[in-house]
């Protein structure tokens, strides 16, 4: 058929392929072993993908920690901030396996239980173990994973692999001690507080053996990093090649968070966060051919539900305290939901491929003119890898890179990282024009439907609200508004070649 | 002599599996220390455990009533200097 050969011939970069959904080309996870994609194939962390059709959760069960890191405030307990660390209440392992089963059978597309908090899961390692060792009996068709600062990783990693635990993630800052005692005022070790650069010696190497070991023994291990400005942004790249050197086989590199209101060493001091540019410009930096990670959310500790979205309030202690579970049954309507959602997954490729070959064919026919120019567009959506959130609905958008090549997903953008309580907590701008101001860069923001009013301040912004293609596979809209938009010759190019964009 | 947890304490749990006299325990508002059956680790370890993990400035007192945990102890920088850090780390 046409398009095929078309697709096959496209030897521009990117392959005329979505990069950021499809499973062949231009998949960012296409160079690892058929085995560990198989693996993270349904995983909303470690698949961006995936991350549209399949949820998680995470079980606070491990409250005390071994280290301190001046990004986090020990006074974790809020309901109303969305940020790792932050929990509502700490569970002990067997009310944790009973809200994940509870989870489990309402929610079936979770596939995935991580232990993360709020503390260091190994620094809490009866509890942890505990949860995992029941899970795996229990509700043997969920994904187990632990996420640590790897002080206690190598001593642990044994007991790790005797649970079934598929991945791990260790939260790797630095590998250069000086720079580490910038982010690590102290660690406990050997039964004594250590302070300073030695803190930062010790847990280097714990960090770096523990990695070692996991991918000796096959465990998939995915690096997390806190891009500090000034501290540790230059040195990211040197992380990045460390732990790919050593079988990392995702880094994912997330904004640091810091408010004064949090409470937190940085944020008191008035540390600031990377701006969205520097954070894309250094993942772009460290991408090389390892599978970099943008869509990360950075959930609470007690998250549940698709990424950026928690329906943790759904499931509290009291909810489902008389709630009695057939996991059987709850497991074979799991494995049909399953199913199901593979079924259109592969449908949404098949058909994104024709879509983007069409771009490919479309700047082909006309040799002579210089390429047109990037786009960035915003996109609200609940999960399924369509368009379907109402504009006002929306807590976070994705935003993606449209260029004549290809629609790359670039990342996301919360409305309300940080706070979504009353107005204590608030800085009292509008909730649309916040809205507005995350949204900038962004030339159209896709949605299912948009009232009167935000249609005429996002416009008056220089944004299009577009609710057209409501419904529609994501990457299939972007690329049908990018190519009106060359039609309409708003793609002209005054700077000669088109630049990557960041978001 | 004993060691005392005081109002501030934020729950953690840190501290209670590493006492090695078992005098820790879960309580609300917060945890608290047996005080007939708390050693201050003597003959145990060479320092407090309870104490060297525990996050929180000033929540855990000595047996003269002494935070152990004095502020400024935990961040690594004395209230003194937090402006002139201050200053230094918005530069960033």
């Amino acid at each position: 058929m046409e398009l095929k050969v078309i697709a096959d011939a496209a030897g521009a970069p990117g392959g005329g392929c979505a990069s950021s959904g499809c499973g062949a080309g231009g998949d960012k996870l296409a160079h690892l072993p058929e085995a560990i994609r198989a693996k993270i194939n349904n995983h909303p962390c470690f698949s961006e993908d995936a991350h549209h059709h399949y949820a998680r959760m995470h079980v606070a069960v491990a409250p005390a920690c071994n280290i301190q890191c001046h990004y986090c405030n020990r006074k974790y307990d809020c309901s109303n901030e969305s940020r790792p660390g932050v929990v509502s209440e700490v569970l002990t392992p067997d009310q944790a396996v009973k809200k994940v089963i509870a989870v489990a059978a309402a929610i079936p597309q979770m596939t995935v239980l991580g232990i993360a908090g709020p503390g260091d899961p190994l620094a809490n390692p009866q509890r942890t173990l505990e949860t995992f060792r029941q899970l795996s009996e229990k509700a043997p068709d969920i994904k187990l994973c632990v996420s640590t600062n790897g002080l206690a990783l190598p001593g642990l990693v044994d007991e790790i692999c005797k649970h079934n635990i598929e991945h791990v993630t260790i939260t790797i800052n630095c590998v250069d001690p000086d720079v580490g005692a910038k982010i690590y005022p102290w660690i406990f070790w050997n039964n004594r507080r250590v302070t300073g650069r030695k803190a930062a010696e010790i847990l280097i190497a714990q960090q770096q053996k523990g990695l070692e070991m996991l991918v000796a023994r096959g465990v998939l291990v995915k690096v997390n990093s806190v891009l500090i400005p000034g501290v540790n942004a230059e040195h990211l790249k040197e992380v990045s090649r460390v732990v790919k050197a050593k079988g990392a086989f995702l880094h994912n590199v997330m904004p640091l968070i810091a408010e004064p209101e949090h409470g937190t060493f940085y944020g008191l001091m008035g540390q600031r966060g990377p701006t969205n540019e520097e954070l894309s410009a250094l993942q772009d930096a460290c991408a090389g051919d390892m599978a970099m990670m943008r869509h990360c959310r950075q959930c609470r500790a007690d998250a549940v539900g698709m990424l950026g979205e928690d329906r943790g309030d759904e499931f509290t202690l009291d909810k489902i305290a008389a709630q009695e579970v057939d996991y059987a049954a709850a497991m074979a309507r799991r494995a049909e939901v399953h199913a199901a959602i593979e079924a259109s997954r592969t449908a949404q490729r098949n058909q994104s491929s024709e879509t983007f070959v069409s771009i490919a064919s479309l700047t082909r026919r006309r040799p002579a003119r210089p390429e047109p120019r990037p786009v960035l567009m915003a996109v609200a959506t609940t999960g399924g890898g369509v368009i379907n959130q109402h504009f006002g609905h929306a807590r976070e958008f994705l935003v993606y890179e449209a260029s004549a090549n290809d629609v790359r997903f670039i990342g996301h953008r919360k409305v309300d990282l940080y706070c979504s309580g009353d107005e204590t907590c608030g800085d009292g701008e509008s909730v649309l024009a916040k809205t507005i101001r995350v949204l900038d860069g962004c030339e159209v923001v896709l949605c299912s439907r948009i009232g009167y009013e935000p249609w005429g301040q996002l416009e008056a912004a220089g944004i299009a609200p577009n609710g057209e293609h409501a419904m529609e596979p994501i990457e299939d809209a972007i690329a049908a508004v990018y190519r009106e938009m060359g039609a309409a010759g708003l793609l002209e190019c005054s700077g000669g070649t088109a630049q990557r964009m960041t978001a | 002599m004993a060691y005392k947890i005081i109002e501030g304490c934020v729950n953690c749990w840190a501290c209670l599996p590493l006492c090695p006299s078992e005098a820790i325990r879960e309580a609300l508002p917060h945890f608290t220390i047996d005080a007939r059956a708390c050693t201050e680790c003597e003959g145990d370890f060479a320092d407090p455990q309870c104490a060297s993990i525990c996050p929180i400035e000033g929540v855990i007192l000595d047996g003269l009533g002494v935070p152990v945990n004095p502020p400024g102890s935990l961040t690594g920088i004395p209230p003194d200097r937090w402006a002139e850090i201050r200053t230094q780390i918005q530069a960033r």
